[in-house]
């Protein structure tokens, strides 16, 4: 593994997750879904900067900064974004 | 809405939770879908920019495909030295150049020019948020006629560089326009741009929240009315040949009124009525040109 320590000598970063700390503490306002009106079609996830929403919508809070795209763009507008208390 | 074009993309995402980018970024959308389609055997390559800053803070990262660091003005110099070396000893690992309109339109220009001169076989990848964003959103080359930054407080009085103009001279064999509020048009287009040998190009409009001064949850928004009104039109170009995309067809037969994407953002908060009039007159030039190269024989 000599080459890897070469890199190393070169400034190397290392991918992990978190890198950027918890990217969930940026956040005002929480999406909430409701899974009466959600029909599954999958937008928010589509459309996540940040691939924060899993295919079953489970919304990952620890790093969703909370920009509200899954409740602008949800056709059936099942995603409410809260104001969180902290 | 194509939902059967959802399931076809795949759902390993390259890029682990979560960048510091900004919320609501486009660029991280675009970039999500970029390596979507091009898969873990490539290797990025990044002058300064946004997507350079927020890849995480030293030693970490969030990116799990191999990037390389360079100069602003050096990506494509760079790319094109890769791309050699795995040319000289038989590897199929694909080199992309993901820069920032500034990297591109501005800084970058002399190296991309002489990289597709070259036809370095590697695809250069515009993400455009139409200003020096990482930096406090400075005037850029592509940064629109009237648009506000920080540098332009009065609105831009120049026009936006035609840069897809200047890639077309070079003739390559395949070039295209996308946008982040478009992931599978450019899911489709990364994919295909990949096919090709030689230097292909995509130009992706990146909406940008912070500069563009509107609320985040708007990213998917501004990028379709950008697209509806015509101020971006969404196309690819295969060996000369022009193919215009659903969307902007759309938008040629019956355009959303320029007001309604303009007052959504902030950057063009007050723009006078002549300079609106004028990015009317450019959009039904660009549409113009299109009919004439499409009923080219």
């Amino acid at each position: 593994m000599t080459g890897i320590q070469k890199h190393d000598q070169a400034a190397m970063s290392r991918p992990v997750e978190g890198s950027a700390g918890l990217t969930g503490s940026w956040r005002v306002f929480v999406p909430v879904v409701d899974n009466e009106k959600c029909n599954r079609c999958g937008i928010c996830s589509l459309y996540c900067p940040d691939a924060v929403i899993s295919r079953d919508r489970i919304i990952d809070l620890a790093y969703c900064k909370g920009c509200g795209i899954c409740a602008h763009e949800c056709p059936k507008k099942a995603i409410a974004m809260i104001r969180e208390e902290k | 809405m194509e939902m059967d074009t959802i399931t076809e993309i795949p759902d390993d995402e390259y890029i682990l939770k979560c960048t510091s980018a900004c919320a609501g970024c486009g660029d991280s959308l675009t970039l999500r879908y970029v390596l979507k389609a091009a898969g873990p055997d490539i290797v990025l390559v990044m002058p300064a920019g946004c997507t350079a800053a927020f890849q995480g803070i030293y030693p970490k990262t969030a990116f799990t495909v191999p990037v390389v660091n360079i100069a602003f003005g050096a990506a494509a110099a760079c790319a094109s030295g890769i791309s050699r070396m795995f040319l000289a000893t038989g590897r199929t690992t694909k080199v992309i150049v993901y820069a920032g309109d500034g990297g591109t339109l501005d800084i970058g220009l002399q190296a991309l020019s002489g990289a597709f001169e070259r036809r370095t076989d590697f695809l250069y990848i515009c993400y455009d948020n139409e200003a020096y964003g990482n930096t406090g959103m400075q005037r850029s080359g592509a940064t629109p006629l009237g648009a506000k930054t920080t540098t332009t407080p009065a609105g831009k009085a120049e026009v936006k560089k035609d840069i897809d103009a200047i890639i077309a001279a070079h003739n390559p064999p395949y070039q295209a326009t996308a946008c982040a509020s478009y992931p599978q048009d450019l899911f489709r287009k990364v994919r295909k741009a990949l096919t090709f040998r030689g230097p292909t190009f995509i130009h992706v409009l990146s909406p940008c929240p912070p500069g563009w001064r509107y609320s985040s949850e708007k990213t998917i928004e501004v990028g379709r009315l950008a697209v509806k009104s015509g101020m971006w039109a969404l196309w690819e170009r295969e060996h000369g040949n022009l193919a215009i995309s659903a969307p902007t067809k759309a938008a040629m037969k019956k355009p959303v009124p320029l007001e309604e994407y303009l007052s959504v953002q902030g950057r063009f908060k007050g723009i006078d009525g002549t300079t609106v009039e004028q990015l009317k007159e450019q959009i039904r030039e660009t549409f113009h040109r299109f009919r004439e190269e499409e009923d080219r024989p």
